[in-house]
């Protein structure tokens, strides 16, 4: 009992920690008019210049989106959305020509980002990694283009994507995530205003890992990023997200929705940092991020890879998945998530094996403080064409604290009586005879809970890229902040 | 809710014409709760799988068969021998109800101790209303189970076992329900209550079982109170005709340091579902929910139980195994819910699917839900076909194919039927499951040297 009281107000500590990157870059928006409608989707694709397709795209995903229904499904509490009481458009004053170079950019944007600690002058030169930076929708620094260029690489915001290649985007667009597919997917299908597009030519091996930082600035505006990668033929990419939001006592929308193909013998790595405001300790404000991810495996031998480490929002509603067509495919999914105060995560999974010898796996870390609630939620399913497709799942759960709640829910359905599926779910806690261990060792507690923790979320972490594992290991110690000591 | 109602529904339409001949028509409390449970239940309408419990189960046989009640004719269906599930009931308490009539000829009242009270649910109605009106209805909990509203509503049969403070029956006492022999669909709606008090100890068998041919369904409804250190070890076999429609909804209140034992072995049926709630109230107590299926034809099985523990120190056990062959399709829903009050918690299920052939599918939904940190909870789910290796190995050592793979899946249910602690009982149930499997001498094409 001695070691969770202890664990209960380290946490407690913890939350009394101010977050670190709230704070407010006071810059000119451009914004469009509150509320939400077709003459909306309407500004906003007049606004970036779109081909009428993607216009006519829109406007059926947004009639679709008025017949809808909210999801319910989920163990997530909250309070209806408002949808007419927010900004669906804005952008940086000044941003309508494009910023040449990082010199164009305004310099308290920059600063706002050294202060996340992804100052991109020292990242172009040092870490080798191009950051399509979105702050607030329009993508604002694009570096590496050229190097990139060169092996013929395609990295840039997809509304200038559609101007550089329209029919790779208009191939694609949609054709993993339909517009009719949930709820929050089908408003991003309406008012995306912007996001990455990558596409990565046959053969090639991208030279360095791609990465975006997403922001979310201005007032009541949601951010509905929409990204799409394609890696063609024995391709490989490894794509980098990170996000971070300053302070704000309004619940923010983020519904973003990420679409990856892989064709023959492609790979994709997506990582995924989130590290949004998750709302003061009473559960005041906080990102509700309601994002639709998924990935198909199109072509023979092809493997899509997510991991995401969950530190921030206030909801999260995600389920970054594989849909396994093509024979032979890999899909996994290495996830660490961690909820504290009132935070709500509902996160997780689905592997659709269509294809034969298809194989996935799926490792999953749960942690659980304060009175947030967690919950684990996947889908294995064995269609009957998937011969000898293999899965195994391993969810584990943490829970700190005894205010808190862990679930997992997972759902298998085999149709392929060659298909092996196995899963394996566990919920503890930091026992007595581990901190005693550590303790008696002399390791201090909140160094002891650290430790236990880490190694907890070990197989995660290790999947992460370099760049990431760094800030990644370094959010599990915020979040553990005064236990580290 | 309304409007997940499919189908016309006979039975609200045959409610007030049924209602005369019911048990117990002559209470007035009886006739409230009848009257609630009719009025809920047309308003909850039949289960469909766009209730998230209800998923992976369509009550397909109940929208396309016009049931009828059972009449008294019925119950009294020819029948030359009781398909007994023990071998010899000897000196053995056993009821029998055929069509959800109960047939005083088969019924021997064994050697039961004093302070044992067993009998059908009309008798107790009428004997002994009082007991009978304080614990009917009082565990099924909220009103959202619609089958549980149609039983209430309905309730023609069962059996009432009620057992005195510390009192332990030794024998195991067999219930037979035997549907079938009718010349139409029928349905019937067995009401079984089972009242243990403080340190009592009984072994119940309920061996459902279908004969000759015909489409009929059971709607059972058993509500299980075990009081302090008291402990039921509660078998069932699921044995219904093919054309048969099975549902089952159980609920268990265990009390502190009582246990409750389970094994719900089903084999037959076009359409069952056994659904368990168990809700460990007190602290220490313990709850092993065991079972297994094996379905072929076109059969689809559903197993769904939901294990709350909601005091400190509580433990459940749970192993499900699963055989399906040819187009035959099983679900398993285990839910464990850990409330903050229940630290110390103690959980472990386990669900394992054999696929045998193309065709076959398991739907699988483990699910954890827990609110206090100072437990060890684990749930394991696999889902896969005969491991290759294994028979491998058998053959290598000359056993014949067919009978390598009866061995396999024999030993695979093995680890389920393991878990029941008493011996006869667990002898009778690896006999059904023997029974079975294929006759492999007949099978083997290879034996016949082809």
């Amino acid at each position: 009992m001695a070691a969770s009281t202890q664990t209960a107000q380290q946490v407690q500590e913890l939350a009394d920690d101010k977050y670190k990157y709230g704070f407010v870059t006071d810059i000119e928006s451009e914004t469009a008019p509150k509320g939400l409608n077709e003459d909306t989707v309407r500004f906003i694709s007049a606004k970036k210049n779109e081909p009428e397709w993607l216009l006519a795209w829109r406007l059926k995903a947004f009639r679709h989106w008025l017949t809808m229904a909210e999801p319910t499904w989920a163990k997530v509490g909250f309070p209806e959305i408002d949808y007419q009481d927010s900004y669906y458009y804005s952008a940086p004053k000044g941003s309508d020509d494009g910023p040449k170079s990082l010199e164009d950019i305004d310099p308290e944007l920059l600063a706002t980002y050294e202060k996340l600690g992804i100052p991109l002058r020292e990242q172009e030169f040092l870490a080798g990694v191009a950051v399509d930076a979105v702050f607030d929708s329009v993508s604002v620094a694009t570096t590496f283009k050229s190097k990139l260029e060169e092996v013929g690489v395609i990295f840039c915001p997809i509304s200038e994507a559609l101007e550089k290649c329209p029919d790779l985007v208009k191939k694609y667009l949609g054709t993993v995530v339909p517009y009719t597919d949930n709820k929050h997917a089908t408003l991003n299908s309406a008012v995306f205003t912007d996001g990455s597009f990558v596409y990565i030519p046959p053969g090639v091996r991208c030279p360095m890992e791609l990465s975006t930082y997403f922001r979310i600035n201005a007032k009541n505006t949601g951010q509905f990023e929409r990204t799409l990668i394609i890696a063609d033929k024995e391709s490989y990419v490894s794509y980098l997200e990170g996000c971070t939001a300053p302070m704000r006592d309004e619940n923010q929308l983020h519904a973003a929705v990420v679409e990856l193909v892989a064709l023959d013998d492609a790979e994709i790595k997506y990582s995924t940092v989130q590290n949004w405001y998750p709302g003061d300790e009473n559960g005041k404000g906080g990102i509700y991020n309601f994002v639709t991810k998924r990935g198909a495996c199109r072509g023979r031998n092809s493997k899509i890879s997510w991991t995401q480490v969950e530190t921030g929002s206030a909801i999260t509603w995600k389920y970054p998945s594989c849909i396994l067509q093509g024979d032979n495919s890999v899909g996994e999914f290495y996830s660490i998530a961690i909820t504290n105060n009132c935070q709500q995560a509902d996160t997780g999974t689905k592997m659709i094996h269509l294809g034969r010898n298809t194989t996935s796996k799926i490792i999953s870390k749960g942690i659980s403080a304060g009175r947030a609630n967690q919950t684990y939620r996947g889908l294995v399913r064995m269609s009957p064409k998937a011969e000898g497709a293999r899965n195994f799942t391993q969810c584990d759960s943490l829970l700190i604290g005894n205010e808190c709640g862990a679930h997992t829910v997972p759902y298998i359905e085999s149709k392929n009586k060659t298909a092996i599926v196995e899963h394996e779910a566990t919920t503890s806690t930091i026992s007595e005879d581990q901190m005693f261990y550590l303790r008696q060792r002399g390791i201090p507690p909140e160094a002891a809970v650290a430790l236990v923790v880490n190694g907890f979320c070990r197989e995660v972490l290790q999947q992460l890229p370099m760049e990431f594992a760094v800030e990644a290991q370094k959010l599990v110690g915020i979040s553990l902040e005064g236990s580290v000591g | 809710m309304g409007n997940t109602t499919s189908t016309p529904l006979v039975f609200v339409d045959g409610f007030d014409a049924a209602r005369p001949g019911l048990p117990g028509a002559d209470l007035s409390w009886l006739k409230d709760i009848r009257e609630a449970g009719i009025k809920r239940f047309n308003g909850l309408g039949l289960p469909t799988p766009k209730l998230e419990n209800w998923k992976y189960t369509r009550l397909k046989s109940l929208e396309d068969t016009r049931f009828q009640p059972v009449t008294d004719e019925d119950g009294m269906a020819a029948l030359d021998h009781v398909p007994s599930l023990l071998p010899d009931p000897g000196g053995r308490p056993r009821l029998v109800f055929v069509n959800g009539r109960m047939r005083p000829s088969f019924w021997i009242e064994g050697d039961l101790p004093s302070g044992v009270h067993l009998e059908c649910l009309r008798d107790t109605l009428a004997r002994d209303p009082d007991w009978a009106e304080a614990y009917l209805g009082r565990l099924t909990g909220d009103d959202h189970q619609a089958l549980v509203q149609l039983n209430t509503a309905m309730m023609d049969t069962g059996f009432a076992l009620r057992v005195d403070a510390g009192v332990v029956i030794e024998q195991p006492i067999e219930v037979v329900f035997i549907g079938g022999l009718t010349n139409r669909p029928v349905a019937y709606f067995p009401r079984n209550l089972i009242v243990l008090a403080a340190g009592a100890q009984a072994t119940v068998v309920i061996h459902h079982v279908g004969m000759g041919i015909g489409a009929y369904f059971a709607n059972t409804v058993t509500e299980i109170d075990i009081g302090e250190g008291a402990r039921l070890n509660h078998y069932k076999v699921q044995a219904e005709t093919r054309d048969a429609t099975h549902l089952s909804t159980v609920h268990v209140n265990v009390a502190k340091d009582a246990a409750y034992e389970a094994f719900t072995l089903s084999i037959g049926g076009r359409l069952s579902r056994n659904e368990v709630s168990v809700r460990l109230e007190g602290e220490g107590a313990r709850a092993g929910l065991n079972g297994a299926y094996l379905m072929r034809g076109s059969e689809h099985c559903d197993n769904t139980t939901v294990i709350e523990h909601l005091a400190p120190h509580t433990t459940c056990r749970e192993i499900f195994k699963g055989v399906l062959d040819d187009q035959s399709r099983a679900v398993f829903q285990g839910k464990i819910i850990v409330r903050k009050e229940a630290q110390g918690t103690d959980g472990h299920q386990l669900c394992k699917t054999l696929l045998l052939s193309t065709g076959a599918e398991i739907d699988a939904k483990p699910e954890l839900e827990i609110y206090a940190d100072e437990v060890k909870c684990s749930h394991g789910a696999t889902t896969g076909q005969i491991d290759e290796t294994a028979l491998f190995y058998l053959r290598s050592r000359g056993i014949p194919e067919a009978q390598a793979r009866n061995l396999l899946v024999q030993s695979f249910v093995g680890e389920a039927l393991d878990e029941i602690s008493n011996e006869d009982v667990r002898h009778a149930f690896t006999d059904k499951v023997l029974h079975w499997l294929p006759a492999a001498c007949f099978r083997s094409d290879e034996w016949r040297g082809k």
